[in-house]
Formats: C-alpha cells, sequence, structure tokens
C-alpha cells in the first residue's frame, strides 16, 4: 500500500524496522522520505512509542525541521504523554494525602509511575494509564476502604466480573476518583492468583527500597525488571507491547551499566520468584529484537529455563507477530494467528483447565451473544 | 502552511478519477491545517463528498497525512442482516459499526473525533470560528446550541467561515487557525438555512441519526481558498437560541468570559498550564458577549454591526496578530 516502499518485504518487517529505526535513532525521523516519515509516524503512534520520540527531537529543539503536518502529530503525542504523566502522578499525591495518617511503610508504586519517579530513561514520556501499587495483602483491605472513604468508587462490574477480580486475580477491581479519571489498582501480587507459579509477595516488598519523595517506594531494581518481564509474558495480552518490551530494554541497560551486581542477581532472584521461565523470555527477546546488550553468562544462565525446543520455535515466531502492531493498511493471517495463540497460552498459564474453559465460554457470550452487550471492548 | 500550497482542487478532477483514488489508495485532501488521506469504500458518496468538498485542495505525491481515515462498508451478522459502515484511522476503528445510509456523516464525525484525539499541539475550543475585517469571532457553545446554524447563516452573509467546530489556537498566541469543513445542519435548522441561503450547496438528507436528520452544506468557495490565512480573535460571544426571545447583547465580565471558554474546550485539561494561558491570552485579547436570539437574520444582523462598528485602532490587538 505504502507508495515507494519495498514490496518485496513482509508487512510486518516493514513495521517492525521502521519502529526500531526510530527508536534506535530518533534524529534519523529528520533525514526520512515523506512516504516514510508518514508511515514510522503513523506505526510509532500506535506502538505508543511516537511521545518518546518527540520528546528526543523536542529537547534538541528539531520538531521545528520536520513537515508542519508531522510537527503537529508529534506536538500532539507529546503533550498527551505529558498530561498523562501529570494526572497519574497528582492521582499519587491524592492517594498518600488519603492514606496520610496510616500509612506505617510506604506503600509500592509499580511500572509507569515508578518508573517516572525514579527519574528512569523508559520513564518520560511515556503514556502510562492507570496507577498501579503493591499493598500487603493483610493491608489491603483497609486500604481500600479508606480510599472509598476519600471519594474514590470501584467500577461497576456485574457480579461475575466482581468475583473474577476479588477470587482469582492479583487485584482488586479498578477504582477511579468520582471527580478525576485515572484508574488506580491495588494489587496484592504481580501475577494472578491462579497461575501455575507465582512470586511470593513478601520477597517483593521487603526488598523494596523508599522513593526520594518519602512517601512511596519501589520495587528493588532487579525486581522492578522481573516484574516488567513478567507483565509482558504472564499477566496481560502481549499483543502491541512495544512499550513494554521497550521497558524491559531500557532498564536492563540502564541497571546493568549502574547497578552493583545486578547481572549477579538477576538469575537467583528470578528462581527465587518463581519467574525464571519468563525472564527467559524476556531477556532473549530484548536481546533479539531490541539488540540488548545482556551479558553471554547471564544468557547461559536463563538456558536452565528455557522451554523445549519446538515451543521455543513456536514464541521466536509468535513473539515479535505480537509485539508489534500489525501493519495499519494491510491485514496480515500470520499476525492473526501468532496473537490468537499467545492468547491461548497466557491463558492456559493463568488458570487451571476447568476454569479456563469456564472463563473463555462466558467471554464469548459477552461478546458475541448477550443482547444488551456494552459497547467497545 | 502555504509553502506548497497545491493548485489543483478536489472539484477539478474528474469524477471517475476521484472515485478511482477513493475506493483505492485513497484521495488527499487538505483542510486548514490538517492533510486528511480519504479511503471510502461505498461508491454512493463519492459524488456528494467531491461536491462538498469542491474547493478544497487536492493532495498528490507523497506526503505526511495528518490521519489515514478509512470508510467502509462492513456486514453484520444480525437478526436480520444488516449493511453498515465502519470508520477507521490508520486502521483502528475508534467507535462501533453504524447504519450504511449515514455514511457521509460518519465519516464527518469520525474526522471530527480523530482531530480531537489527536492535535494537543493546539488549543481546541469547542467554538464556531468565523472572520469579519480581519479579525475573529469566537463562539464557544455546548452541543446543541445552535451555533453550526448560526455559523452557516453568518458564512452566508460575507463573513468568512473558519468552522462550526473547532477554535484551533497555537498555546502562547491569539491566532485562530481555519479549518473550513462541510456544515452538518440539523432537524429544523435545515429548512431554517433552507430558507436563509436557498443558492447554497447541499448534500443528501441523512435521516434517523443520532443528532436527527442532517444535511451538510458546502463551505463558501472564498473560506475555502483562503484556509491558510489565520486571524487574531476579536469578538468572543457565548451565543443562546432561545425560542420567541428578544435579541440581547451584553458584555460579558472577563471571568465569566474564561469560564465559558475554558469550559468548552476539547483538550483545556490536557495541555494543563499552557491550556490555562492560552485561554487568558484569548479572554484578554478579545471582548465577550452573551447573546440571547429567536431570529437568525436578526441574530446575523447584530453580530455584524458588532464587527462594523467596532474600533479596531487599538494597537495591542494589531500586535498580537504577528505572533504566531
Amino acid at each position: 500500500m505504502r507508495p515507494g516502499g519495498l514490496r518485496t518485504r513482509s508487512a510486518h518487517v516493514e513495521v517492525r524496522c521502521a519502529i526500531l529505526a526510530a527508536l534506535a535513532d530518533p534524529e534519523s525521523l529528520l533525514a526520512l522520505p515523506p512516504a516514510d516519515l508518514d508511515f514510522t509516524v503513523r506505526v510509532t503512534r500506535r506502538a505508543q512509542v511516537l511521545g518518546r520520540l518527540a520528546l528526543h527531537l523536542s529537547a534538541r529543539g528539531l520538531l521545528e525541521r520536520l513537515p508542519p503536518t508531522a510537527r503537529d502529530a508529534l506536538a500532539g503525542a507529546l503533550a498527551m504523554a505529558e498530561s498523562r504523566a501529570r494526572v497519574t502522578l497528582w492521582e499519587l499525591d491524592r492517594i498518600a494525602w488519603a492514606l496520610r495518617e496510616d500509612a506505617p511503610t510506604p506503600l509500592v508504586v509499580l511500572k509507569g509511575c515508578a518508573y517516572a519517579l525514579l527519574g528512569l530513561p523508559n520513564g518520560a514520556a511515556r503514556l502510562f494509564a492507570d496507577v498501579d501499587l503493591l499493598v500487603p495483602e493483610a493491608r489491603l483491605g483497609a486500604v481500600e476502604r479508606r480510599l472509598v472513604d476519600s471519594g474514590w468508587r470501584g467500577v461497576e462490574l456485574d457480579a461475575y466480573d466482581e468475583n473474577y477480580y476479588r477470587l482469582w486475580t492479583h487485584e482488586l477491581p479498578p477504582m477511579v476518583h468520582a471527580e478525576r479519571e485515572v484508574e488506580v489498582d491495588l494489587h496484592h501480587n504481580l501475577v494472578m492468583r491462579t497461575a501455575r507459579s507465582q512470586p511470593d509477595p513478601a520477597l517483593l516488598l521487603a526488598a523494596a527500597r523508599p522513593l526520594p519523595d518519602g512517601r512511596y517506594a519501589a520495587l528493588a531494581p532487579v525486581d522492578m525488571v522481573l516484574h516488567a518481564i513478567a507483565h509482558l509474558f504472564l499477566t496481560s495480552e502481549i499483543d502491541d507491547s512495544v512499550r513494554e518490551l521497550l521497558d524491559v530494554d531500557q532498564m536492563l541497560r540502564h541497571f546493568g551499566a549502574g547497578e552493583p551486581g545486578f547481572w549477579e542477581e538477576l538469575w537467583p532472584r528470578a528462581e527465587r520468584l518463581r519467574l525464571a521461565r519468563p525472564a527467559y523470555y524476556g531477556l532473549r527477546y530484548a536481546s533479539r529484537l531490541m539488540g540488548t546488550p545482556v551479558p553471554d553468562r547471564v544468557l547461559k544462565a536463563f538456558e536452565a529455563a528455557a522451554p523445549n525446543g519446538l515451543v521455543r520455535a513456536v514464541m521466536d515466531v509468535c513473539v515479535p507477530l505480537a509485539v508489534f502492531p500489525v501493519h495499519p493498511d494491510r491485514r496480515t493471517v500470520g499476525a492473526a494467528a501468532a496473537r490468537f495463540a499467545l492468547y491461548v497460552r497466557l491463558h492456559w498459564l493463568r488458570m487451571p483447565p476447568g476454569m479456563l474453559v469456564r472463563h473463555l465460554a462466558r467471554k464469548f457470550y459477552v461478546r458475541h451473544l448477550r443482547r444488551s452487550a456494552p459497547a467497545g471492548n | 502552511m502555504s509553502a506548497s500550497f497545491p493548485a489543483m482542487r478536489v472539484g477539478d478532477l474528474g469524477a471517475a478519477d476521484w472515485s478511482r483514488r477513493l475506493s483505492g489508495r485513497g484521495a488527499g485532501v487538505r483542510v486548514g491545517p490538517f492533510d486528511v488521506l480519504l479511503r471510502v469504500g461505498p461508491t454512493e458518496l463519492h459524488a456528494h463528498l467531491q461536491r462538498l468538498y469542491a474547493d478544497h485542495p487536492f493532495l498528490t505525491g507523497p506526503r505526511v497525512y495528518s490521519c489515514h481515515a478509512r470508510l467502509r462498508a462492513a456486514w453484520h451478522l444480525g437478526r436480520p442482516p444488516a449493511r453498515r459502515v465502519r470508520f477507521s484511522v490508520d486502521g483502528l476503528a475508534p467507535h462501533e459499526d453504524m447504519p450504511r445510509g449515514q455514511g457521509l456523516a460518519v465519516l464527518e464525525w469520525g474526522l471530527n473525533l480523530a482531530i480531537a484525539m489527536r492535535f494537543h499541539g493546539f488549543l481546541m475550543l469547542h467554538a464556531a470560528v468565523l472572520e469579519r475585517r480581519g479579525r475573529a469571532l469566537l463562539m464557544p457553545a455546548e452541543p446543541g446550541s445552535g451555533k453550526t446554524t448560526l455559523a452557516a447563516a453568518l458564512a452566508m452573509r460575507g463573513w468568512r467561515l473558519f468552522s462550526d467546530e473547532f477554535g484551533l489556537v497555537r498555546p502562547g498566541g491569539t491566532l485562530l487557525t481555519p479549518v473550513p469543513r462541510p456544515l452538518p445542519l440539523k432537524n429544523d435548522s435545515i429548512a431554517v438555512l433552507g430558507e436563509y441561503a436557498p443558492e447554497a450547496v447541499r448534500g443528501p438528507v441523512i435521516p434517523n441519526t443520532r443528532k436527527g436528520t442532517i444535511v451538510h452544506l458546502k463551505p463558501p468557495r472564498d473560506s475555502v481558498a483562503r484556509a491558510n490565512e489565520p486571524a487574531p480573535v476579536r469578538w468572543i460571544v457565548f451565543p443562546r437560541w432561545r425560542a420567541g426571545a428578544e435579541l440581547a447583547i451584553e458584555e460579558l465580565d472577563p471571568v465569566d468570559a474564561f469560564m465559558g471558554v475554558a469550559t468548552n474546550a476539547f483538550n483545556y485539561e490536557l495541555l494543563g498550564e499552557a491550556g490555562f494561558d492560552s485561554v487568558r491570552a484569548l479572554v484578554q485579547a478579545g471582548r465577550a458577549y452573551r447573546l440571547t436570539y429567536s431570529k437568525l437574520p436578526e441574530c446575523v444582523a447584530a453580530l455584524t454591526r458588532l464587527a462594523d462598528e467596532d474600533d479596531l485602532g487599538d494597537p495591542d490587538v494589531v500586535a498580537n496578530a504577528g505572533e504566531r
């Protein structure tokens, strides 16, 4: 579809190359011919990394050198990312205020908010949607009650979904303050209760480090990386998650270079937290797809957690097809099949078989058969 | 924007050529600051689109498009099966499929949505904007307040149309950017404008949409031709139509004007401090009024008189016009 593009390359490779080239060197956008720049803007927007490119160019005063329509696209994405950061950090501020009297130890901030508060390289202009907190399970009820008393409400769910969250998952149903729109997720673990293998949250909490602002803590660097990987391979659908693979890549580079003992700790910690298999995938695909410099000895250690050759071969085909967005103009059967395969895998790992059948049957019913199904997804 | 202003207009293309492009790789159309690539499957819309966008610049050659918009037919396997249209931007559908007969309205709403979701490099006000004597009239108002009708009527009486929907301002300035598009008249206002401006070019009647019956009015040729000429804000008017009301214009306190502008914006909160500063700059540069009316011709005459009798020899305003 793309005028001037290489028709011989597959649609998927075209998307992947455009995103990786832009991330590796945002300034390369300035030299792209118009048709290629158009394509790059479209696919990086879809991959949720356009704001990151915009920040890089804007900080160096280079936005002005783009054609006006491209400049407007990047400026819009940057304003959006800055706005999301502002409202989520404000939400954290309000939560700290609501909990000011009953917090003996600071709550642990997860994911995007933690990256931003720590000033990590992947935290800047990262589009994040929610506030995610890790709360000791014993404190969960008290924290939830306190938030409800201060104006937060649980999102309205039917009985099945409410039960699904409370009995099976690693988080409470999402909460939103009556006057704001940011979703707050209170977690008591990093993966679902029903998952085949899961870390002991006490280990994570014990190793957490207080953040400079004094009101929150963040996971230890190794745990933070393992969580980002677990999120990618064990808790959420992997579709279009370039941004999260980029988190893994950037944190491995950042901590690998600056955090003493980081690489030595990675394998024993992954084993201890029972996240060795997802960590194996995380390191494998970060280094293969993003070129993350993982020391050979570390990759070798993680070979012990590798799946059998067949599974690995299937994952090698499927993961890139799912992580990178599909071509905006050309549908490919391969990507759809890969995404479906990973969707099935994800659920297989998250739930025992009987529960899986019930859950998927219900999802199918709600999506396709129920009369007054709510719009959207 | 004007560096390479294309000479060719949508109306210059042969009907078959236009249709072939819409069905194929897409037709590029410049709409104010936005370059839009349209792909439209349902062929019954092609001629209507060419008439309504006849004066808009037609874009050729590779470029960065502001959005790649697509409307295509979709079948729904319900009881009975239904013909629908699906709107998508860059391959993603932002909302559910709509009845096929509403294709034109769906495309126009879709473009509004795509603009509102993306272009935060502008403060985007929910407002009708027109220009007279080189100054902009900004009319912020909620949906259903009759601002499209009023914008259409003013545009048919010599005012230059910027938009019936978007007041676009670059943060830090007080210049409004035109984005002239077809005007979606709704329900009773279709007949009102039919009487008021029978010569205007119209699209097809689209009944039973979620906003009632809709007919699109082609924007005036001059407004489209001068879409690359912004204008500084001068008059901020909050219009209110009320059956049987006497015409009344009262000057508004700047604080009330600020609230009125800020609460009728798509992205005031998203822009944070820049949003606040921009609205303050607009309110300080302009004069604000509340306008109540019931008869359209009377209202158009009053606004025209307001503009024509205004003493524009204010050096501050002229100085503002230069900033960008």
